[in-house]
């Protein structure tokens, strides 16, 4: 009976557990192989096996990176990414801070009105968008990009905020205030601490939205150094009508890493806070 | 019970300026931190929003000024037949591909919820394709793809043998659609698991329990336990797919930008084909409104569709 019982594991979990994961992993494998493969065994699969690399070469990445403006367009967009997540954070703490702890009447429809705007999808505001940014003197500038993400990013991170504001017991704001601190001290000194775990999720999700962003950076960035990595790989790498796929596939690569990183490091949060968020 | 308030070490031990006890008058404060976030949101998505909707009453073209026409854009539209084939695909992509996403997430969502070894390892691992950026990902499927080299006909051809030519993935109009929708549930299997794999864990094992007391088979557990207490998460997260299904621009702009022969257009690439490539703001903007009764209405129907059935959660689980 044991053993039919884990034999039956096998067929009913393990197996198609199994399937998922290498259906899901399998273009990242496709990639990164691709990517370190040289041309004779990219493009002949008769007297090499796809599946596996005999002689694996660093010239697509050198290519990437000596023959390309690829540096510039990673520093473009870590430089976007990291403004726009930092203004982002900052607007959302203090829209939550208020609409949670400052409670005063309506804040609830306040919340509900910036929650809602998560649900405006950018591909119907990017032409009127585009006219707007054109009249603030913004186009195909980067900071055109940190200040149109937020209108995405900080719906989410203000919802997650308020959750996390929620869990902070309010006796510790109160015992604050009986001893004299003002609202400012109370915020910065026992608020924002309590919520760094917050702070954190949201600011990956932040991050990771904005590297990933990509209609609104096609629409408002012209000259190739202002391009982020998605738009540019897409619109200055493939050219003509044969495709560097090794370097294509470098280039994904490359982009995908630092995203991949960052999230890897702060996964436990990550996970934890996506499932707390459906909770609520 | 003491009287005497020692001063907390580190909170209030200098007297507060004016600027922080203006700070401590609660409406000023309010409007403050309000301000930020609410500001961009004015000047950023509700401005545009009403821009739009302005914009497509307009024949504006990039660099100038347009003049209210009316309906006329709208008009046009109706006679377009890229307009119509835009719609039919937009909405069978969603459909379908929310179906596939919703149908391999719950399943992959019902697998994670078990106990085995390096779980939390497999869930991040589980969740990649949705951190990724989706154009990059989309690139390797594009190259997946390969009329020439794509390594599934090479499965098909050289490996199985079942075939004995490469598929033309993307060069026939219903290959193209239907390798966009497989790349597209690739990549929202991820994000409906997890998400769903959260309702599940909400779900008290003391249902199961006197189920399994009861006789219910495992089936009978999942039709009556399982099923209708994940109704109002199923709900919320597929209102968000489907709208950012139907909306989806990226995929399609890496993989095939619309070809061949227009039969892959969504209606968000035939608003920038015609808006920002084309020039035709106006026109671009009409297709983009045109994507809001759809919106509107699929959101309409998911959320009350399945969110009706919200008192099967119990009280005070709000």
């Amino acid at each position: 009976m044991a053993w039919d019982s884990r034999a039956r594991r096998v067929m009913m979990i393990y197996l198609p557990l199994s399937c998922f994961v290498l259906i899901l992993l399998f273009p990242f494998y496709w990639m990164a192989i691709t990517s370190f493969k040289p041309n004779a065994e990219l493009l002949n699969y008769k007297e090499h096996n796809p599946f596996w690399i005999s002689s694996p070469t660093l010239a697509h990445i050198k290519h990437l990176l000596f023959n390309t403006a690829y540096p510039t367009w990673l520093k473009t967009t870590m430089f976007v990414a990291i403004g726009s997540t930092f203004l982002s954070l900052f607007a959302s703490t203090l829209a939550a801070y208020a609409i949670e702890r400052l409670r005063f009447r309506g804040s609830p429809y306040v919340g509900l009105g910036i929650y809602l705007a998560y649900l405006v999808p950018p591909s119907i505001l990017f032409i009127p968008l585009a006219t707007v940014i054109v009249q603030f003197g913004l186009f195909d500038s980067p900071m055109a990009l940190i200040l149109v993400y937020p209108t995405f990013l900080v719906p989410f991170c203000t919802w997650l905020l308020i959750g996390y504001f929620k869990s902070i017991p309010y006796e510790l704001e109160e015992c604050a205030l009986v001893d004299g601190a003002t609202r400012l001290q109370i915020l910065r000194r026992i608020t924002l601490p309590l919520a760094v775990p917050g702070l954190i999720s949201a600011g990956i999700f932040s991050f990771t939205l904005s590297w990933n962003e990509f209609i609104y950076a096609l629409a408002f960035i012209q000259s190739g150094a202002n391009k982020t990595v998605p738009v540019a790989i897409l619109t200055e790498l493939v050219t003509g009508d044969v495709y560097q796929w090794g370097a294509l596939m470098a280039g994904s690569l490359l982009g995908s890493l630092p995203v991949a990183l960052f999230y890897s490091l702060f996964v436990d949060y990550y996970v934890s806070s996506l499932t707390g968020a459906v909770k609520e | 019970m003491s009287v005497t308030t020692l001063p907390s070490r580190g909170v209030a031990l200098r007297q507060p300026g004016w600027v922080a006890r203006l700070f401590d008058y609660k409406p000023f404060l309010i409007v403050m931190c309000l301000t930020p976030a609410i500001g961009l949101l004015t000047v950023f998505l509700t401005y545009p929003l009403g821009l739009g909707v302005w914009l497509a009453f307009t024949d504006t073209t990039i660099g100038q000024r347009g003049i209210f026409i009316g309906l006329e854009n709208f008009q046009y539209l109706w006679t377009d037949p890229l307009w119509w084939g835009a719609v039919f695909y937009s909405v069978f992509y969603t459909a379908i591909a929310t179906f596939g996403k919703f149908a391999l997430g719950f399943w992959l969502a019902l697998l994670l919820n078990n106990h085995f070894p390096l779980k939390s390892l497999l869930r991040a691992i589980v969740l990649l394709p949705w951190i990724v950026p989706t154009v990059l990902s989309a690139l390797a499927f594009w190259w997946i793809y390969d009329p020439q080299f794509s390594i599934i006909s090479y499965l098909l051809v050289d490996v199985l043998h079942i075939r004995t030519t490469n598929i033309d993935f993307l060069g026939n109009p219903w290959g193209a659609r239907f390798s966009l929708i497989a790349a597209n549930i690739w990549r929202g299997i991820p994000f409906v698991a997890i998400s769903l794999l959260a309702g599940l864990q909400t779900i008290s094992p003391s249902l199961y329990e006197a189920a399994m007391l009861d006789g219910a088979s495992a089936w009978q557990r999942f039709r009556y336990i399982t099923f209708p207490m994940m109704m109002p998460i199923l709900a919320i997260v597929m209102t968000f797919s489907i709208i950012f299904t139907f909306t989806d621009f990226q995929l399609v702009y890496a993989i095939t930008r619309g070809g061949p022969v227009n039969s892959t257009h969504l209606l968000a690439t035939l608003a920038f084909q015609r808006g920002i490539a084309g020039g035709e703001l106006g026109e671009g903007a009409a297709i983009a409104v045109s994507m809001i009764p759809f919106l509107v209405f699929a959101t309409l129907f998911s959320y009350f569709g399945l969110a009706r059935r919200k008192w099967q959660q119990g009280e005070a689980n709000d």
